[in-house]
């Protein structure tokens, strides 16, 4: 099987809110893929249709080859999720909803526990309410990544943990990805994406505006650069696919879109170069491009 | 208390902010809270108005007063009586407002404070200009308020039935203190514990104590008992009969009290801390909590031990006056020959326990709904989600609940009648014989409290945004069918609308076992749809 999952033409509809309008989305078997896109633009809607929560109104999605809807609970046995906002029992210990949901998933690999409750420093023994966010959070962290299953849906799973929790959550995807799990990480924390994502999909109003891996992504960009010339820079204006160019005496600055970079550093070669620095797009510019202004068409580009 | 000296905030006292919050309390009940003050300041009056009309001459509210109404079993129930008035019939009839007025208030409390403060919306508002004591207050302020209407709408009804104004006033007092003292317990709980849940049932079980305690004093004579209790105090104002206002005050001073100590605990601890302490709890789960099932009990058991536990105790102070109930027409001539014609001395303690069965079989379809209604909470707190993205089925894990919803009502009965029938048996000295009977008594209201549960789980399948509210509401409405139904000489099909009207009398009849069958049967396709219209729908989204 080289598809986990295999969404196509996926409808929700709530009252007069269209959350998934057409989604598109394709995560193969193995990889870890990156789940982007603003706040209400249907990520959490899409996932819960996938975990049989939610039934889709119209559209096809398969999940291990199964059906969400209809073949959820032998499906659930092979998956482990994680929510955005980890709600606990509140007269359960942290431990206790650990190993429950591990049963209910059909095995809790002890050994892997026990790594993972220090790793993320959980005292295990507290009550549901005496948690804060971040350690909720956590509970569902250990939960699922010491689950013996192909896939791990993670929704914004590491919001309220903090830099060093969240170095540690990167470490141990990193193990599930080399273990041969696959892992659908929705996500607004860019350096995460980066780190961990094989490939991503960015969704806006319900539907994916781009899908690929990160350096596809950024070929669609521009790179900046920032020159010190040996001569007056003459010529730039006029090489298409250059925007932006400022020029301070000898000093220039540019963006170039990244296919016609090698025409602009051949101009300035030329010219004769003192000092260069040239900067790769950055994600954040790639999703706030994304996710800035929700008017604007989906999927428009210049 | 103040903002430090020079600071931007100059002024502002523990209270500030008060009436913003109690106005965000009244705009989150706008709904509820007219309802119920309305509904329960409507009911004396009914009754007033009904007596004088079935009971127009002195001499037939004098039969009444001495046959029914002063009869001890009733008396144990619902209170004393205070004379053969129409005024005073009305208000032993009513006696039962004082508890359910402070069981409301209570709850109403508990909602808009440590229910808030439990789901961090308390922390959002404390965040902003608000003195410490501006929650509690806002929360308190609105239910003594509504109280106090309630008070006032009972006194207008009453006297727009043209009962005397100081007894009518005194009456509608004594259910508005009541209300008052009870709203300053759930107050107090609401301090002392960490949970919304561990709060309404320490503050339920101070208001069941004090229910028990006057029962028990006012069956067997023994006033000191029922002076203890603040449901004792209201209903010894003697309405209508030469009133009495210190009880009024002994209430007032109470609530004062009461309410003071939880403000002083208010600003003692932390915000989402209780007074009691947290104690730590295992690391590993236990073998027990291995799947739905497990998990269910858990969320379960608390409660359910509640229920039987309060059953328990009710039914055996129920039993232990019912001996009280048959013996007191010693010395009464009339009383002695109608009980005569009912059949004897027994046959009477018999109907009293027949009677109070029903009662708590509105209890044990309270215990089932707040069961099945467990449910929706799970669902709407996002907890049921993590469990059904497991392995675990939606019916398997509707089928986890459900069980405690059918069985913790059947055992609470089956409990309350065995020591019914136990304490009963005791003073009579007959325990083989009146335990088995009065046990089969009980579980005979299983069925039609399996309606309610049915229809409840129907509604979370169907309609799961309104399954809370038309619950409760359907178990309102089998109270008031049940209690006004005979005083109101309503037709019987709206009767029979509530389930409990076909639950045949074991005591002392011959068993009809048709109506069981066929409530049980309703409630089997009830839970059918139930669980089919839920397989079939979404999960909330946050």
């Amino acid at each position: 099987m080289d598809t986990a999952i295999e969404v196509t033409g996926l409808v929700k509809t709530f009252g007069r809110t269209r959350a998934l309008d057409g989604l598109e989305l394709t995560v193969r078997a193995g990889e870890v893929h990156g789940f982007l896109g603003p706040n209400g633009a249907g990520k959490s809607t899409a996932i819960r249709v996938l975990l049989g929560l939610l039934r889709a109104d119209a559209g096809a999605a398969r999940l291990l080859g199964g059906d969400p809807w209809r073949d959820a609970v032998a499906l659930h046995r092979r998956l482990a999720y994680v929510p955005g906002d980890v709600t606990l029992w509140p007269n359960l210990t942290g431990g206790e909803v650990i190993d429950l949901l591990g049963r209910l998933r059909g095995g809790i690999d002890q050994r892997r526990r026990d790594e993972l409750l220090t790793a993320f420093e959980l005292d295990p023994r507290k009550k549901g309410r005496a948690y804060s966010k971040g350690n909720r959070q956590k509970v569902g962290l250990v939960a699922a990544l010491a689950a013996d299953v192909e896939l791990l849906i993670l929704d914004e799973p590491t919001s309220g943990l903090d830099p060093l929790m969240e170095g540690v959550f990167q470490h141990w995807v990193g193990r599930a990805r080399a273990e041969g799990r696959t892992v659908l990480l929705s996500s607004h924390i860019l350096g995460e994406v980066e780190a961990l994502c094989d490939r991503v999909t960015i969704i806006r109003n319900g539907r994916a505006v781009e899908t690929g891996t990160l350096a596809e992504l950024r070929h669609l960009q521009r790179t900046s650069v920032d020159a010190e010339l040996a001569g007056p820079p003459h010529g730039l204006a006029e090489l298409p696919g250059v925007h932006n160019l400022r020029i301070d005496g000898d000093r220039v600055r540019f963006d170039v879109d990244t296919p016609v970079l090698d025409a602009a550093l051949g101009r300035l070669t030329e010219i004769g170069v003192r000092s260069l620095v040239s900067r790769p797009p950055t994600l954040e510019e790639l999703f706030r491009r994304h996710y800035e202004s929700a008017a604007a068409p989906a999927g428009a580009t210049r | 208390m103040t903002g430090p000296a020079g600071g931007p905030n100059r002024r502002g006292g523990p209270l500030t902010g008060t009436l913003h919050l109690a106005r965000l309390v009244l705009r989150r009940d706008r709904v509820l809270l007219p309802i119920w003050v309305l509904l329960i300041a409507v009911l004396p009056a009914f009754y007033a108005a009904t007596y004088a009309e079935l009971y127009p001459t002195a001499a037939q509210r004098a039969e009444y007063a001495l046959t029914t109404a002063g009869n001890p079993s009733i008396v144990a129930l619902l209170g004393p009586l205070h004379g053969d008035s129409v005024g005073a019939l009305t208000a032993q009839r009513a006696g039962l407002l004082h508890l359910i007025v402070g069981l409301i208030s209570l709850l109403v409390v508990v909602r808009h404070t440590r229910t808030e403060e439990e789901a961090g919306r308390r922390e959002l508002l404390g965040a902003t200009v608000l003195g410490r004591y501006a929650g509690l207050a806002a929360a308190l302020l609105v239910t003594c308020a509504a109280d106090l209407l309630l008070g006032l709408l009972v006194t207008g009804g009453l006297v727009a039935a043209d009962q005397p104004a100081a007894g009518s006033l005194a009456f509608g007092l004594s259910v508005a203190l009541a209300g008052i003292v009870f709203a300053a317990v759930g107050a107090l709980a609401a301090q002392l514990t960490e949970s919304a849940a561990g709060a309404r049932g320490l503050g339920l079980s101070m208001l069941g104590a004090a229910y028990l305690l006057r029962l028990a004093g006012d069956a067997g004579d023994r006033e000191w008992l029922s002076r203890l209790s603040p449901l004792g105090w209201a209903q010894r104002t003697h309405p209508y009969a030469g009133e009495r206002w210190w009880p009024l005050a002994l209430l007032a001073g109470l609530a004062a009290l009461v309410g003071a100590a939880a403000f002083r605990l208010s600003v003692r601890r932390d915000l989402g801390a209780g007074v009691l302490p947290q104690r730590l709890g295992p690391p590993t789960a236990g073998p027990a909590l291995a799947g739905p099932w497990g998990l269910a009990w858990r969320l379960h058991r608390g409660s359910l031990l509640g229920w039987t536990v309060c059953a328990a105790a009710l039914g055996a102070v129920l039993g232990g006056a019912a001996d009280a109930a048959g013996n007191a027409v010693h010395g009464n001539e009339t009383l002695a020959r109608v009980i005569e014609r009912l059949g004897g001395s027994s046959a009477l303690a018999e109907a009293y326990l027949g009677a109070a069965l029903s009662i708590v079989a509105l209890a044990a379809a309270g215990c089932g709904i707040q069961a099945a209604l467990r449910m929706r909470a799970e669902e709407t707190a996002q907890r049921a989600e993590p469990v059904l993205a497991t392995g675990v089925g939606r019916s398997r894990w509707l089928l986890s609940h459900l069980v405690f919803a059918l069985l913790g009502p059947a055992v609470m009965l089956a409990v309350t009648g065995a020591a019914t029938g136990l304490s009963y048996g005791l003073s009579v000295s007959d325990v083989a014989g009146r335990a088995p009977r009065l046990t089969g008594a009980a579980l005979a209201h299983v069925p039609a409290v399996w309606v309610l549960v049915g229809l409840t789980v129907l509604l979370f399948g169907l309609l799961p945004r309104l399954s809370v509210g038309g619950a409760w509401a359907a178990l309102a409405a089998c109270l008031l069918l049940g209690q006004l139904g005979s005083v109101l000489e309503l037709s019987q099909w709206l009767l029979d609308l509530s389930p409990f009207t076909h639950t045949p009398q074991l005591l002392g009849a011959t068993v009809d076992p048709l109506p069981l069958l066929a409530l049980t049967a309703t409630s089997a396709a009830l839970l059918a749809l139930g669980l089919a219209t839920f397989r079939r729908r979404d999960l909330p989204t946050p």
